[in-house]
């Protein structure tokens, strides 16, 4: 069975035979009356092998293939998708759409992009790395990153196991002003989760990596080593009495609290005012060393991207600016719902980075001196509208910049506008398996609930 | 069952010029002596759902999905591979792919195929042509209409109703042959209001196996309402929550969502065979107080997380998870079943013919108890009464679990008082349900809202118990 996965050889045959179906789609929509129509087709391959205690557990082949469709009638709106690309479901999508459209009600702001907005030059991003590994040896990857975790400490006990996932996404859009785009792009993990136990019980913990080009894993062996160490160190974790003190996220859940920033500023929550971050374009939300650019065209990046959902052009921008929001996450709709133009950012932001200060991770714990530094965050216990924050956290106690002993079952509580702007530091340790890249981030102080 | 075979066969089959009887031909490709088990499930899903905001019934969608996947097993090995094109030439090459997993061996076959029989729990209809276009846009703008009407500080409304109706149909190797129809509806209301500047927030929603005008009987969309706007009238109030271990009562029905993530999924059979839950190994011992009962129950008419057949095609039915605070059952699908050397519970789920089934559950609640809700709350002198919550989250391996208030108020002197801000409750799936004092006599379920996730892969479920009080809970507020 040692087939190649991923051929890269038929990938542009593919993207002919989109860009045709989606040329005569754009044109059927056409012939039903749609004023605009925007509508995108979407291959994506994949392959996921998993192995657990050394044995493998399953292989996955993965095969997704869809049509997403919104067609216009003056201000009407109305969508449809399909999940398979059978000609009787392209037309009862088409027909879906079109007759959704004649019951819904006319919105001022509905309609595609400005048209003096498409990207029309589309430059390599490097993002398509088909990796040419059979299922034996992606199986044997895995194994040895499993077994590399299991051998690292004797205090492993079990395994979730080991998966190497390959993947490649092929997309095919159009709108009925002139936007067309072929896209290609691929994308691997491989992640490990063990266990490990004392006498107090298990505790369990993971990584993984996740890359354009196979090329830029590090040795499997690392990243299994890695989740052994997570996971040893949360052993014998204890619970804190209730009190105030510094907290230090670090740069994995620190992503968090920059995800949350993007979702409070983001088209939606602004238009309905359901967010804290309302009106506060040119207002301080963060203390003035901290600066958030978002650049959507960096090579090999994770959510790269030359134009958003909409076919707008992407462009580095400044978020913040010496602490300051300099502008909103919209797009075309959000945008003419605020009276604003849209920032390329139909849905979701691209590459986010968050400047650094220059201390390490363990420079950071030593500027916190003593607090909470928390590794892992439960619930969704977070409100845009009123900034409200509680969550469960674990994570270690601190004193004097050293690890003293694991915590679990705590909460941490407070409010993401004091949060923001009561920021310490920002580590250099920045976390890049992400499209929000930020180091850890040490806050003030916080709530932590516990015994 | 045939009459529903039939149905399936028409709609997933036929057009790719299929029957059941065919079927043979993909066993002999997918069996080998090293193949333990196989099956094949076809399925096709098709929604649809409208949205109300700023007053303009602005969103309309619609979506398919169709297609077949499928399963070799060998040991504690699973091959998978799906498409969605359902026709025989697809099927033999997914076939192909799925028995790689093992290597060796001659072609085989599965045993005869023969119809399950199952009751029937809802009915095999197509709940988005229930009700026309024109009405669902016309009840969106009423109850939008109803709902600012209701109270000078509502601001914003949405409301969105959506239908879907899922077809499948399974073969198995071991002979199992059945067929499903899932109607599946929710009707929804989020408002905003504001009060001196403060803005917050309020939601409520419905629904179940059944069409939209079952959905919509007994003013049940005002009801909804109605329920949205006094939330978020209640959250403008809301003073901060208190912050430490403290008594906490839970109301009836959707804080049920407690036993879902501290009890639910630790029993569920994947984790218990491969040892990483934390209740692995706890059969038979204490694992809650006294009196606490706790059931999976897939057999509810009409419940959003009921199956008539499971996606293996084995019948739903009521597991006791928990009797008299002793661990009883565990939440299996066939494979772990198999593996463990127990039965099949019904649990076996996947979120369509792309993804894997898992044990999962389907309706989870605790049955009532002896104390009336009054007698409960009378009986705290300081502490939390928590009677709505947002999501919840667990780690199986410790067991620590969380889930979020989203109406609250605190209990001083055993009476009701203030509202306080939504706060994160924390706790050890093992040790909180011991912590459980008094138990109500007024079991409630949720309305029908519930969305599971695990592994990436979403189904809905429902959840439910009587008013409870639990002796110490960590309460993640901010107020010292």
């Amino acid at each position: 069975m040692n087939q190649a996965i991923t051929n890269s050889d038929d990938s542009m045959t593919e993207l002919d035979r989109l860009s045709e179906l989606t040329s005569d789609v754009l044109r059927r929509c056409k012939a039903k009356g749609a004023s605009e129509v925007d509508l995108g087709f979407g291959v994506d391959v994949g392959l996921n092998v998993s192995v657990r205690l050394g044995k493998v557990e399953s292989i996955e082949h993965n095969r997704d293939r869809g049509l997403s469709l919104t067609v216009f009638f003056g201000k009407r709106k109305g969508s449809a998708s399909t999940a398979d690309l059978n000609p009787d479901s392209i037309e009862k999508t088409i027909e879906h759409a079109c007759a959704i459209a004649r019951h819904t009600e006319a919105d001022p702001c509905n309609g595609l992009a400005d048209a003096d907005l498409l990207a029309h030059d589309f430059p390599d991003l490097d993002l398509w790395h088909p990796w040419q590994i059979d299922i034996e040896a992606a199986t044997n990857l895995a194994l040895r990153c499993e077994a590399a975790g299991r051998e690292h400490d004797p205090r492993i006990s079990n395994s979730e196991g080991a998966t190497v996932q390959i993947g490649s996404s092929l997309g095919v859009g159009a709108t009925s002003h002139g936007f067309f785009s072929r896209e290609r792009d691929t994308r691997h993990m491989v992640s490990v989760a063990l266990l490990a136990e004392d006498e107090a019980g298990m505790q369990r913990d993971y990584w993984y990596e996740t890359v354009r080009c196979a090329d830029d894993f590090p040795d499997v062996a690392v990243i299994g080593r890695k989740a052994a160490e997570r996971t040893v160190a949360r052993l014998a974790a204890r619970k804190l009495s209730t009190r105030q003190c510094p907290v230090l996220f670090s740069a994995p859940v620190a992503r968090s609290l920059l995800g949350s920033f993007i979702s409070a500023v983001s088209g939606g929550v602004l238009y309905r005012k359901a967010s804290f971050l309302v009106d506060h374009i040119g207002k301080p939300v963060f203390p003035s060393f901290v600066n958030i650019i978002e650049r959507p065209r960096l090579a090999r990046g994770l959510a790269s991207a030359n134009f958003d959902s909409e076919g707008v052009a992407t462009r580095d921008s400044d978020l913040v600016r010496d602490g300051h929001l300099s502008r909103y996450v919209l797009g075309s709709y959000s945008a003419r719902k605020l009276g604003l133009t849209s920032t390329g950012n139909a849905g979701g932001v691209h590459n986010v980075l968050v400047s650094h200060g220059e201390l390490d991770f363990a420079g950071m714990l030593k500027r916190m001196g003593t607090g909470l530094l928390v590794t892992e965050l439960m619930g969704q216990g977070v409100s845009l509208l009123t900034g409200d924050y509680s969550r469960g956290a674990s994570g270690f106690w601190v004193e004097n910049g050293e690890i003293v002993h694991a915590v679990d079952e705590v909460t941490i509580a407070g409010n993401l506008r004091d949060m923001y702007a009561n920021i310490v530091d920002i580590g250099s340790d920045v976390d890049r398996r992400s499209h929000l890249l930020t180091g850890s981030i040490l806050l003030e102080r916080m709530t932590i609930a516990g015994s | 069952m045939s009459e529903m075979i039939a149905l399936a066969e028409n709609r997933l089959l036929r057009p790719g010029g299929l029957a059941a009887s065919d079927l043979d031909r993909v066993f002999s490709r997918l069996m080998s002596p090293a193949v333990d088990s196989a099956d094949l499930y076809f399925e096709h899903s098709r929604s649809e759902s409208w949205m109300l905001e700023d007053g303009l019934v602005k969103e309309g969608s619609h979506s398919i999905e169709q297609g077949v996947g499928i399963r070799a097993q060998s040991g504690e090995k699973t091959g998978f591979a799906y498409s969605d094109d359902i026709v025989m030439p697809a099927l033999l090459e997914a076939a192909g792919s799925a028995r790689a997993i093992a290597r060796e061996g001659a072609a085989g076959s599965g045993k005869a195929l023969a119809v399950t029989s199952a009751r029937a729990l809802y009915p095999a209809l197509d709940p988005i042509d229930s009700m026309s276009s024109e009405a669902k846009v016309r009840l969106l703008n009423e109850i939008d209409a109803y709902a600012r009407s209701l109270d000078s500080r509502v601001r914003e409304v949405i409301v969105s109703i959506s239908a879907t109706v899922d077809t499948l149909l399974v073969a198995a190797s071991d002979g199992t042959l059945a067929a499903d129809v899932r109607p599946l509806v929710r009707f929804n209301v989020q408002v905003i209001a504001e009060q001196n500047g403060r803005r917050e927030s309020g939601g409520c929603g419905g629904g179940g196996r059944y069409d939209l005008v079952e959905l919509l009987k007994d003013d049940r969309a005002r009801r909804i309402a109605r329920e949205a706007v006094r939330s978020a009238l209640v959250n403008l109030d809301a003073v901060d929550a208190p912050a430490g271990n403290m008594t906490v009562v839970l109301g009836p029905g959707w804080p049920g969502v407690l036993l879902h993530e501290a009890i639910g999924h630790g029993f569920e059979g994947d984790f218990n065979r491969k040892g990483t839950s934390a209740f692995s190994g706890s059969m038979g011992q204490r694992v809650a107080a006294r009196g606490v009962t706790i059931v999976d129950d897939g057999t509810l008419a009409g419940r959003r997380g009921s199956l008539s057949v499971d996606d293996e095609g084995t019948p739903s039915q009521c597991t006791v998870l928990v009797e008299d605070g002793i661990m009883k059952g565990l939440i299996q699908d066939k494979f772990n079943a198999r593996l463990m050397g127990m039965k099949a519970t019904g649990n076996g789920r996947r979120e369509s013919f792309a993804h894997l089934p898992m044990p999962r559950m389907t309706n989870t609640y605790m049955l009532a108890g002896q104390h009336e809700p009054d007698e409960i709350l009378r009986s705290v002198k300081r502490g939390l009464y928590a009677v709505n919550f947002g999501g919840g989250q667990v780690d199986i391996t410790n067991g620590k679990f969380v889930f979020s208030a989203s109406e609250a108020y605190l209990i001083e002197d055993g009476k009701i008082t203030r509202p306080v801000k939504g706060a994160t409750l924390i706790g050890a799936g093992s040790e909180v349900l011991k912590q459980v004092s008094m138990i109500g006599n007024d079991l409630k379920l949720d309305e029908g809202v519930g969305v599971c996730g695990k592994d990436g892969q979403s189904v809905p479920v429902g959840v439910g118990q009587p008013t409870l009080r639990i002796d110490n809970l960590t309460v993640g507020g901010t107020a010292a």
